[in-house]
């Protein structure tokens, strides 16, 4: 079994409630922190841990946290990004509906750190029943004194808001999802300054994932240097993996970083390997926004060593022969799935979730859906899959928030490696239209 | 458009949970308070009919323009009357690959609707939406809170039928 920071408790029963999580050590991180050290000295062991933030980005936590303005008489805000909508991404619905205490808890350790009176998790409203699991939570918090007013007699403040989304995929980029939360449409702002310096009412304001939240009680209870001491380098730490398609085993997987990508698609100990009578065709290591590998690429570097799950190894070759972590979204295609239809599913999702602000992504999108959904349906030209790449080259870097890279990514990477499957769409159109249709040329076997 | 009159209204419970809701951001700040509200509206009346909107409006002394632009950008909000359950389909890559196209195509037939089309009797809407991060149980849909996860066919029937008692 590997290291288990955030998930160990998840099995015991009842350890949604108050009682039980404290049973199992809860809550010690909130004491730790508020009775014996000061906020600096709580950013300080995240800094050390190296923990780098788990909504896609990767940016590491502590250096986010010294970064956070501190104007005299104006308030600070801590908001938990618990918005996971990129496709492929379930493990903070996971976590929060299970161990919702371990959220909480991350949050006030968080807080107090930052020296915010006032944080807010931001849920996608989809997850209505979640919002309830965790406004439950935080009344018995706030009963037994680990929230509100006085919190341990400390003279430390805080108040914990659980604000609902509308359904926005956008609302997930940070300065987006702080527009929303202001009671307005989820268009990102330009970057920087960043929330750090300006952000939720123009105020200084850190923005984490849940499952970068999540992190701090242990990295509290143990110390920063024990939570750099897993993992591999730079990539310290656990990360969840929410693991979809065609495995013997879907669902959320904590892995100690450094873990080889062929182990985790094959142990039973993760995904248990390809459904029976199949075999693995491409992966889509990290949410739909990253660029999509075949088999060979995502099992192995170029040097021929096993590609491992951190954030160095799988981003190794660049955009050519590599991918990003990214939410740790493990999407499996196994030989029945068709690229082309994958494609165009995706990019349906990206023109539909863009919020229009910028052209290049607002007509782009439209354009890569319109021209994968005439190739998928058998109308496709040649020169429709260069004017693809080409489309999706004029989107990157153009716009104002990373949504334009995110939906350029899968088409330029799916085109890179597959090429000849959106040949075959285009030479064989009746063949390809039939129900189920896939390319079974050499390549897409590789 | 002209600003309709107050002819909708909060039940009781509703209206202490607004105010409970309105009260809990900085002073100042109360317009944060409109997704969370929009929400308490659609529960009580199923959509967001331009009433209904005036009357957030006015709770949040805000232009109604800015609860119809924030309500239009958002897809959860319903701008027209619904059935009685609105079944929310995910129509996402994930999903399609344990099979959500297929179990769509047999949930379209079975309520003998398109997507954003209501059933004769009343009872269903269907909504195509994008992945709703349950993708390790995909096929899926939600209706309201509830999620339907493992979707087949037979789940389908189940399901469909029992709603339809
Ligand atoms: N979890 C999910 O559902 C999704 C995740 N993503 C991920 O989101 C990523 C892009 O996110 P962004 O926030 O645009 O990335 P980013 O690199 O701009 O920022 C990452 C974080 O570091 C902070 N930061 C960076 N430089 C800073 C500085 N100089 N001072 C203060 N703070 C600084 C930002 O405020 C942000 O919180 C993608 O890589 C993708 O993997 C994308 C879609 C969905
Ligand atoms: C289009 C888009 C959608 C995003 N969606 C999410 C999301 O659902 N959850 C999340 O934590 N971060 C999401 N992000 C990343 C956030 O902007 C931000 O980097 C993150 O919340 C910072 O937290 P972290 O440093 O703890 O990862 C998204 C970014 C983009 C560009
Ligand atoms: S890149 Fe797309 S989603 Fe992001 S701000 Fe521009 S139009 Fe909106
Ligand atoms: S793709 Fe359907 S829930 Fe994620």
């Amino acid at each position: 079994m590997g290291k288990k920071i955030l998930l160990e408790h998840i099995n015991v029963p009842g350890i949604e409630t108050f009682d039980v999580y404290r049973k199992q050590g809860g809550y010690t991180a909130v004491e730790k922190a508020i009775k014996t050290m000061t906020p600096d000295e709580v950013v300080e062991e995240v800094k050390k841990s190296g923990v780098r933030g788990r909504g896609g980005a990767g940016f590491p936590m502590g250096m986010k946290w010294s970064f956070l303005a501190k104007p005299e008489g104006v308030p600070r805000y801590l908001v938990c990004n618990a918005d996971e909508s990129e496709p492929g991404t379930f493990k903070d619905h996971y976590l929060m509906k299970h161990i919702p205490h371990l959220l909480i808890e991350g949050m006030i350790v968080s807080s107090f750190a930052l020296g915010a009176n006032k944080s807010f998790i931001y849920v996608r409203g989809e997850l209505m029943y979640v919002i309830y699991i965790l406004e439950r939570a935080i009344e018995e918090a706030k009963a037994k004194g680990f929230l509100g007013k006085n919190i341990l007699g400390s003279g430390y403040d805080l108040e914990l808001i659980v604000q609902p989304g509308g359904g926005a995929y956008i609302c997930g980029e940070e300065t987006a999802l702080l527009e929303s939360l202001e009671g307005k449409r989820g268009n990102p702002r330009n970057k920087p300054p960043f929330p750090a310096v300006k952000g939720l009412y123009q105020s200084p304001t850190v923005v984490n994932n849940v499952e970068s939240i999540a992190t701090t009680p242990w990295i509290i209870n143990n110390g920063g240097d024990a939570y750099a001491a897993v993992g591999i380098s730079r990539s310290t730490g656990t990360k969840l993996i929410s693991a979809s398609g065609h495995i013997k085993k879907p669902g959320v997987y904590e892995i100690e970083l450094g873990v080889p990508v062929e182990e985790f698609i094959y142990s039973d100990e993760w995904c248990g390997g390809i459904r029976d009578g199949h075999y693995l065709k491409a992966v889509v290591a990290g949410g739909s926004s990253v660029p999509i590998l075949p088999a060979n690429l995502i099992l192995k570097l170029a040097n021929n060593e096993p590609r491992l799950m951190t954030y160095e190894s799988l981003s190794d070759g660049g955009f050519q022969t590599g991918t990003m972590l990214g939410s740790g979204g493990f999407i499996v295609f196994d030989e029945t799935a068709c690229i082309v239809r994958n494609t165009w599913n995706f990019s349906r999702f990206y023109h539909h979730e863009s919020c229009g602000q910028c052209s290049p992504c607002r007509e782009g999108t439209g354009w890569m859906e319109k021209v994968l959904h005439r190739i998928e349906h058998g109308h496709g030209h040649m020169h429709d899959i260069d004017l693809l790449v080409d489309v999706a080259r004029k989107i990157e870097g153009n716009t104002i928030c990373p949504l334009g890279d995110a939906a350029a990514w899968p088409v330029a990477s799916a085109i890179r490696h597959f090429r000849e499957e959106f040949e075959w769409h285009v030479t064989h159109p009746q063949e390809a239209t039939q129900p189920g249709a896939v390319y079974k040329g050499e390549m897409a076997l590789v | 458009m002209t600003e309709t009159q107050n002819t909708v209204e909060f039940t009781p419970e509703r209206l202490a949970k607004a105010k409970e809701i309105i009260a809990r951001y900085p002073e100042g700040k109360q317009k944060s308070a409109l997704l969370p509200l929009l929400h308490v509206a659609q529960e009580q009346w199923g959509w967001l009919s331009p009433e209904v909107m005036d009357y957030v409006a006015r709770m949040l002394d805000i232009q109604p323009i800015e609860v119809y632009e924030v309500a239009t950008f958002y897809t959860m909000f319903h701008m027209d009357p619904v059935g009685k359950h609105v079944i929310e389909y995910c129509r996402t890559g994930p999903c399609c690959l344990m099979g959500g196209e297929e179990v769509y195509a047999y949930l379209k037939q079975k309520l003998g609707i398109d997507a954003g089309e209501t059933t004769a009797d009343g009872l269903f809407t269907l909504k195509e939406v994008e992945c709703l991060a349950a993708c390790g149980m995909g096929p899926v849909f939600q209706i309201r809170e509830k999620y339907y996860t493992h979707l087949t066919n037979e789940r389908v029937d189940e399901i469909i039928n029992e709603l339809s008692k």
